[in-house]
């Protein structure tokens, strides 16, 4: 009787060297993972470093087959592109992601809006480039900054709501009963207590989305279109620093190669600032104080 | 709830106070009284503000459901003609002559295809490893870190990836790996020469890259979402911790890891710069992972502003058109099922 | 719920009732607080005066006049005290700064606050005082704005037996000047500070009288059931 619950020898081994293999792979799985993180970081450190200098800052490129020469122009161009794109993303996407909290919590028409800003997200750039495209370059019959924001602005949009609205949620039900109690208008209360409340959150948020859009090329491929001089200027085409490191990345030049090095090393920087900045801020506690 | 209350009544306070022995302070006076209450009287009920600020805010998310709309729109449009010319069978021709103004989208959905599914291949079991050493073996000093590097992996910018690629990546599989693959499998067809470095496999490595930190991710938080009695409950049936993770964790949240696996997918066939520079460029359909091969959204990006004839343009749109698609219908199962398995708003994946 | 109550000014009202019985959401309906859920509903009519404050007025208007006080402290964490305090006018657009000093500090003194912290109005946040000095902020925050009726929750329920003390000490200085309504699960308080007390049992409105009845010879038998702890 006793037998039939014995377990083989063999059964035993078998699940102890499943076990181990288990074991094994997932270690391995990290270190496959990691390697490529930390390889890319350091050639990007490599070579990217010994080309930063401040000629890098604010030099434009030298022609071809000249040494020297910077980025300054992609720079700028990538901020110009930023500030475009904010103006139509920021107040959207904080907008709708009060929406989300404040008025529309639970309902439907909030769920399908949630549902629809995370699968926007996933939706290609280079299409949101197509539409920019269609709906600024083609009317104006020519490449603008301008339609290079409206392709960030829109991509933004999701990111930014989505951001807002988690952040808003954070903030405890007492500080808005609190602020009704005393008669306080509901929007008084939803943008100076609520979301007041919730800005070192909020803004972290559009941090993120900044350091995302900063480091897109595809929908500017055909719209800002990219340039080799010194733009501010909204109605023409506009160098971007990914643009820029695309560019010199598929040219034949060595000079242009290691300025796309050092281009991307700063794209890195920036990202990996302003992701610890958010980890930092919502690992803090986004709101200091608030019980 | 309902509260019915026949009728409650406050009597209006009258003018006189009655001080009481100690007071902490000065009573108000009646004219401060009176003052405060006269400025609030005359801020007047705020309903329209209110109301208006509501629909504002309203307008503002209905925005989310215009730009997809709005982009919808646009592609047909601008897609009208060869939709017009060639119809459906767009999707099932292999030429691509701008000159004849003859184009046919399918060695492109065979690039992105193959392309993405290499990647998918390769990340899904190294992000499942990944998730498993990091929710169930990792110590806790090396959680943090870890999680922040998978973070950082998901952050990096396409452009950055796809640079890598070309100087370090590409060398590397031309010389050491390549080489190998075509003296070990060559006699599937799948790896022959010639080995340029650039082609179908080199972009299905960095997809696999890109896309292993989402897949990661996701499945982590998939399976942290098992409550730790479904762990005990195998573990106290003798079971060994490989057993447990397998029957415990993996079973219960297999929906989820499906559904994470379908959001890599969908970003493995957007995926665009870091593709472009590593595919080749080339619309062939071949069965040599090896050669060069061109991806939907490679060939928008490189052909797009040398695009002068409309139809051209058009054919170019359309491809657009039909990523779009694609994407939003795979990004929306992927997310209907981890939204299944997590119960809530869906996990926000940079 | 059917509930006939006349309460009357320049005193305190407080309702006494075993957890649940509905006296917090009755409280609520008094200043339209309960309109923060969306499934709410209140049939009958609340007056203040002569003013029915669901048919004539908004919500934001009726809480100008009819304050709260909630059970846990709820300080505005990125404000200062003397923010905190000054919120109800300046959120309303209130901007005198000679007034709006007035205001606070005469605020603080009412709810016995300004002494400790009268030195560091700007300069602390709201949340980083003790939980009873919290609770007093709110006090002041809620007279600032000048209300005619003051409602309270349970105001001492979440705090130390000395801040208690201190709270209610403040309720009987207060109600000279405004009229206030206390909700409590805690007789004796009612006892110490009411003129006039109302039993709630099971969302009705059993017994409304004079304090002194009610803990003294109450009509009704639950009345006297509870006050002798027999339940609740």
């Amino acid at each position: 009787m006793a037998s039939q619950y014995q377990t083989t020898a063999f059964t035993r081994f078998r699940r102890t060297t499943a076990n181990h293999m288990a074991s094994v792979l997932a270690v391995l799985s990290t270190i496959i993972v990691v390697a490529p993180l930390v390889a890319i970081f350091a050639y990007l450190l490599y070579k990217g470093a010994s080309s930063l200098n401040l000629n890098f800052f604010t030099q434009v490129p030298a022609p071809i087959g000249e040494k020297g020469g910077g980025m300054a122009n992609a720079i700028v161009g990538s901020g110009v592109l930023l500030a475009i794109s904010s103006v139509l993303g920021v107040p959207i996407g904080i907008a709708a992601g009060i929406f989300l909290s404040e008025y529309g919590r639970g309902s439907k028409l909030a769920n399908m809006v949630r549902f629809t800003a995370d699968v926007l997200n996933g939706v290609p750039s280079i299409v949101m480039g197509i539409a920019a495209y269609s709906l600024v370059v083609l009317p104006q019959k020519h490449f603008s900054a301008l339609a290079g924001g409206v392709a960030l602005g829109i991509m933004m949009i999701p990111t930014i709501t989505r951001t807002t609205e988690e952040m808003l949620l954070m903030v405890p039900h007492a500080i808005r009963e609190a602020a009704l109690g005393l008669g306080v208008p509901n929007w008084r209360s939803v943008l100076s207590i609520t979301l007041k409340t919730a800005s070192p959150g909020v803004i972290t948020g559009c941090m993120l989305a900044f350091a995302r859009v900063a480091g897109e090329t595809a929908p500017l491929l055909f719209t800002a279109f990219g340039s080799s001089f010194f733009s501010t200027s909204i109605n023409q085409p506009i160098a971007a620093l990914p643009l820029q490191i695309y560019v010199y990345a598929i040219s034949p030049y060595d000079e242009w190669h290691r300025l796309a090095w050092a281009g991307a090393l700063v794209l890195i920087v920036l990202i990996v600032v302003s992701v610890s900045l958010v980890r930092y801020v919502t690992s803090r506690g986004v709101l200091k104080g608030a019980s | 709830m309902t509260l019915k209350t026949q009728e409650v009544r406050v009597t209006e306070p009258t003018a006189a106070s009655v001080p009481g022995t100690d007071t902490p302070g000065t009573a108000p006076s009646n004219g401060e009284h009176s003052a405060i209450r006269k400025y609030l009287l005359s801020r007047g009920s705020s309903v329209f503000v209110d109301k208006s600020f509501r629909w504002l805010m309203i307008l503002c998310a209905l925005s989310i459901f215009a730009i997809v709309a709005l982009i919808l729109y646009e592609l047909i449009v601008r897609s009208e003609l060869t939709i017009n010319k060639f119809g459906l069978s767009f999707f099932a021709k292999t030429a691509w002559n701008p000159i004849e103004n003859n184009y046919g989208a399918l060695p492109f959905i065979y690039g992105t295809l193959v392309s993405s599914i290499i990647g998918l291949i390769i990340a899904v079991p190294l992000a499942i490893g990944l998730a498993v050493f990091l929710t169930e073996m990792c110590p806790k000093i090396l959680r943090g870190p870890l999680a922040f590097l998978t973070e950082l992996l998901a952050a990096i910018p396409s452009v950055v990836y796809g640079l890598w690629a070309i100087f370090v990546l590409v060398p590397i599989l031309r010389s050491h790996v390549n080489p190998l693959l075509i003296s070990v499998f060559g006699w599937s067809g799948l790896f022959a020469r010639p080995d340029y470095g650039i082609g179908m496999l080199a972009a299905g490595v960095i997809l696999a890259i890109m896309i292993l930190p989402i897949i990661s991710s996701l499945t982590r938080e998939v399976m942290t979402a098992v409550p730790h009695t479904q762990r005990e409950a195998v573990l106290a049936l003798g079971a060994t911790r490989w057993e447990m993770i397998r029957m415990g964790v993996l079973r219960n949240a297999r929906i989820g890891i499906v559904g994470s696996m379908i959001l890599g997918l969908g970003r493995a066939l957007g995926e665009t710069m870091a593709v472009t520079m590593v595919i080749g460029n080339r619309p062939d359909i071949l069965r040599n992972l090896l050669a060069p091969a061109y991806s939907m959204a490679s060939v928008i990006a490189n052909e797009f502003t040398e695009a002068a004839d409309p139809m051209y343009l058009s054919a170019l749109v359309e491809i657009g058109l039909a990523l779009f698609i694609v994407t939003i219908i795979v990004n929306a199962l992927a997310r209907l099922l981890v939204w299944a398995v997590t119960r809530g708003a869906p996990a926000r994946v940079a | 719920m059917d509930i006939n109550l006349h309460i009357p000014a320049s005193q305190a009202t407080a309702l006494i009732g075993p957890s649940g019985c509905g006296k917090s959401t009755f409280v609520r309906c008094l200043n339209r607080m309960h309109e923060t859920n969306p499934i709410a509903r209140v049939t009958g009519s609340v007056h203040i005066g002569d003013l029915d404050i669901y048919a004539d007025v908004s919500p934001v208007e009726v809480r100008r006049r009819i304050g709260m006080v909630f059970q846990r402290p709820n300080p505005f964490p990125t404000m200062s005290i003397y923010d905190n305090v000054a919120s109800g006018l300046r959120l309303n657009g209130f901007r005198n700064r000679r007034v709006l000093d007035e205001v606070v500090e005469r605020s603080l003194k009412h709810s016995a606050l300004w002494d400790e912290v009268k030195d560091d109005l700007k300069k602390k946040s709201g949340a980083s005082l003790s939980g009873g000095q919290q609770q007093r902020l709110c006090i002041a925050r809620a007279l600032a704005v000048d209300p005619e009726v003051l409602l309270m929750d349970e105001p001492a329920s979440a705090l130390d037996p000395v801040s208690t003390a201190k709270i209610e000490d403040l309720i009987f200085q207060l109600k000279s000047q405004y009229t206030i309504v206390i909700v409590t699960h805690n007789m004796q308080q009612a006892a110490r500070v009411a003129e006039r007390t109302g039993f709630f049992l099971n969302g009705k409105l059993v017994e409304f009288d004079s304090t002194h009845k009610i803990f003294t010879n109450p009509s009704d038998k639950r009345t006297e059931d509870y006050i002798t702890g027999r339940f609740g």
